[in-house]
């Protein structure tokens, strides 16, 4: 199999309790994959940590044979790029700022002509002309969610992590977004992997699916290979239906919390 | 959207040619603001200039504005202007240097506040908001109480000023590389610098005499009167080294302000950044407190007025604000010792009388709730 973006053995604790163990992926170029898991999984911290931003305790990640941990940060910005779930939104950089700021490190101090033509032509991708000059502290989260991945686009990088990015979207900023994540995946080649809680969008949109359980990998495969009743039990203590949905795409119908409450109210009435 | 779409109908076609109008415009627009940024970039550096003609007529000497460039501009052309010996006393080596001390002491305030807002990603940050204030003021009180009988200059209080707010912030800046440096550590540990450093101080005051305790107290309201051309060395070299090193981290600056994660996935090591970035702004503000005692209020509100005029690029926001705090405060300076002239009353208190209400009116302005946001 053609490998992008390697992952071997990749271990890492905030405490001494271990947050991933072990973890090893091996994702071809040109794939959506999403990550899904129950909180606390260890989703965002493996995306975190196969871009460093978490130093992981041991493990190795290589794009195309080379790996990643020996370069310095600013050549590993020129490999992936981070679309997080949202950003420190204190000052009021423009949208035009903000995915010029994806340019880093490509630029110097300056940026150049030819910097700012690429930041029109995602703003011109994406449609987000609109809001080109407007403080990023003022828009919508679907906005900033889309302004966030032009600025990775800009980054002009072959593999995209990307984090919860429909998190706190209603449902049209939700296929916007993952329409657009599909896109570049299918029209640009870029090995995209997604971390994500709504396993319909995981179904519908990516080819490879991988479950996480307390940091280690439960299932990985296609969809309809990891989104079974089973591996839903397992991972997580949800019965679920798992439907036919038009021709390829599992539908999963949670039903109810094995071992829970029922969903009684626990509180003593008055 | 519909499924029947057609990407080369008409109207495909007409939602196209007005998609490229509307980005045109937006790309004329955007060069319209920058435009615009510069030409205010040159304005407040043409207005300083012109407050420096202004401010140094002010005083018992009549002397016009033009005399004022004359002046000046004579002790280096001197080929081309004439001067007047009792103009070159009073303009050159009375008023002259603390203009310049007040610019220098404005603009480095200003850059600090900027920089430290910035990379502790807090709007209240200031060069105060770490101790370093705090710290040199202990300094000076240890000077005042146990040290200038015995040396009985000057000095001592700049040299013990300097020495205390600089380790105000290695301690702060070293507790925060063991504990890994993020922001939220640099502004606890520096309140927490800060009350000690006032208590102590109160302590001083306590057991301190009455002259004593009128020289720290002094102190602490700041003032211009310490700069005199012999002093000026040192200024030249630290702004030299440090405003350079602050204006060429203005990239990784930008990138700090949207969070950590986001800067180290864009290829800023941020901890990095920020731990050189507050040693260079530090070292800056102790050479600037240590002379001029405590002028808090232009650190914060320089770089705030600087992001509502020309936002938030800090390629631009880093001079913008040196240069807002170097008008600020050579203006308020100048009403201070004119105000109710022979009194001068210190520079500090006229800083945050002025600067107060001004910074309010921006605040309340706005459209926004919040003016940074």
């Amino acid at each position: 199999m053609n490998v992008k973006l390697l992952v071997q053995d990749l271990e890492f604790a905030y405490t001494s309790t271990p947050v991933l163990t072990g973890m090893c992926l091996k994702v071809p170029p040109g794939t959506l994959v999403s990550i899904v898991g129950p909180n606390g999984s260890g989703k965002s911290t493996l995306l975190k940590c196969i871009d460093r931003i978490l130093k992981p305790d041991q493990g190795m990640v290589a794009i195309d044979g080379r790996d990643l941990f020996q370069l310095k940060r600013i050549e590993l910005a020129k490999q992936i790029s981070y679309v997080p779930q949202s950003s420190t939104r204190i000052f009021p950089h423009s949208v035009f700022d903000v995915i010029l700021m994806g340019r880093r490190p490509h630029l110097g101090w300056a940026s150049s002509g030819e910097d700012e033509e690429r930041v029109w032509d995602v703003i011109d991708l994406l449609g987000i002309e609109d809001i080109a000059l407007a403080p990023f502290t003022e828009l919508s989260g679907g906005q900033q969610q889309k302004v966030l991945i032009a600025r990775a686009l800009v980054q002009e990088t072959d593999v995209m992590l990307l984090d919860e990015p429909t998190s706190n979207l209603d449902i049209w900023h939700q296929l916007d977004v993952m329409t657009v994540i599909a896109g570049l995946v299918a029209e640009r080649g870029i090995t995209a992997i997604m971390a994500v809680h709504d396993l319909n969008m995981a179904a519908r949109f990516s080819d490879q699916i991988i479950m996480m359980k307390s940091g280690i990998i439960h299932a990985a495969g296609n969809p309809w290979e990891v989104l079974t009743p089973r591996h839903i039990a397992d991972v997580y203590d949800v019965e679920a239906r798992v439907q036919r949905q038009g021709e390829e795409t599992p539908l999963v119908v949670p039903m109810r919390q094995i071992g829970g409450n029922g969903g009684r109210l626990t509180c003593q009435r008055m | 959207m519909s499924s029947d779409y057609e990407p080369h109908s008409e109207a495909a076609l007409q939602h196209r040619e007005l998609r490229k109008e509307r980005l045109e415009a937006v790309r004329r627009e955007h060069k319209r603001l920058i435009g615009r940024k510069v030409t205010f970039l040159v304005l407040i550096i043409g207005l300083i200039v012109f407050a420096v003609g202004f401010i140094i007529t002010l005083g018992p000497l009549d002397i016009t504005i033009p005399q004022v460039y004359e002046t000046l501009l004579a002790r280096f052309l001197p080929d081309f202007f004439t001067m007047d010996e009792v103009f070159e006393q009073v303009v050159w080596n009375i008023r002259f240097p603390r203009i310049i001390g007040g610019i220098f002491a404005g603009f480095g305030l200003g850059i600090c506040g900027c920089v430290m807002q910035a990379v502790l990603k807090n709007p209240l940050a200031s060069p105060f908001t770490l101790g370093i204030s705090s710290g040199a003021h202990f300094g000076v009180a240890i000077a005042a109480v146990f040290g200038v009988a015995v040396i009985g200059g000057p000095y001592l209080l700049i040299a013990n000023a300097f020495a205390f707010a600089m380790l105000c912030s290695l301690f702060i800046v070293s507790l925060s590389v063991l504990k890994g440096a993020t922001s939220e550590t640099l502004i606890l540990a520096g309140i927490g610098i800060n009350y000690l450093f006032s208590s102590l101080s109160q302590l001083m005051a306590y057991f301190a005499s009455d002259e004593q305790l009128r020289l720290m107290t002094v102190w602490g309201m700041g003032d211009l009167s310490a700069f005199s051309w012999s002093k000026f060395g040192l200024f030249f070299v630290v702004f030299g080294v440090c405003v350079p090193i602050l204006w060429w981290k203005a990239q990784d600056l930008n990138l700090m302000t949207i969070g950590d994660d986001s800067a180290k996935s864009l290829g800023v090591e941020a901890n990095h950044v920020r731990i050189i970035t507050m040693m260079v702004a530090s070292v800056l503000v102790a050479t600037i407190v240590c002379f001029t005692g405590t002028i808090g209020f232009v650190g914060l509100v320089a770089p705030h007025v600087a992001r509502m005029l020309i936002g938030a690029d800090h390629r631009i926001l880093i001079p913008a604000s040196g240069i807002l705090g170097a008008f600020l405060l050579i203006g308020s300076d100048a009403v201070a010792m004119n105000i109710i002239s022979p009194t001068i009353i210190p520079t500090g208190i006229m800083t945050a009388l002025l600067g107060v209400p001004f910074f309010l009116y921006l605040i309340l302005k706005g459209k926004r709730k919040e003016f940074w946001q």
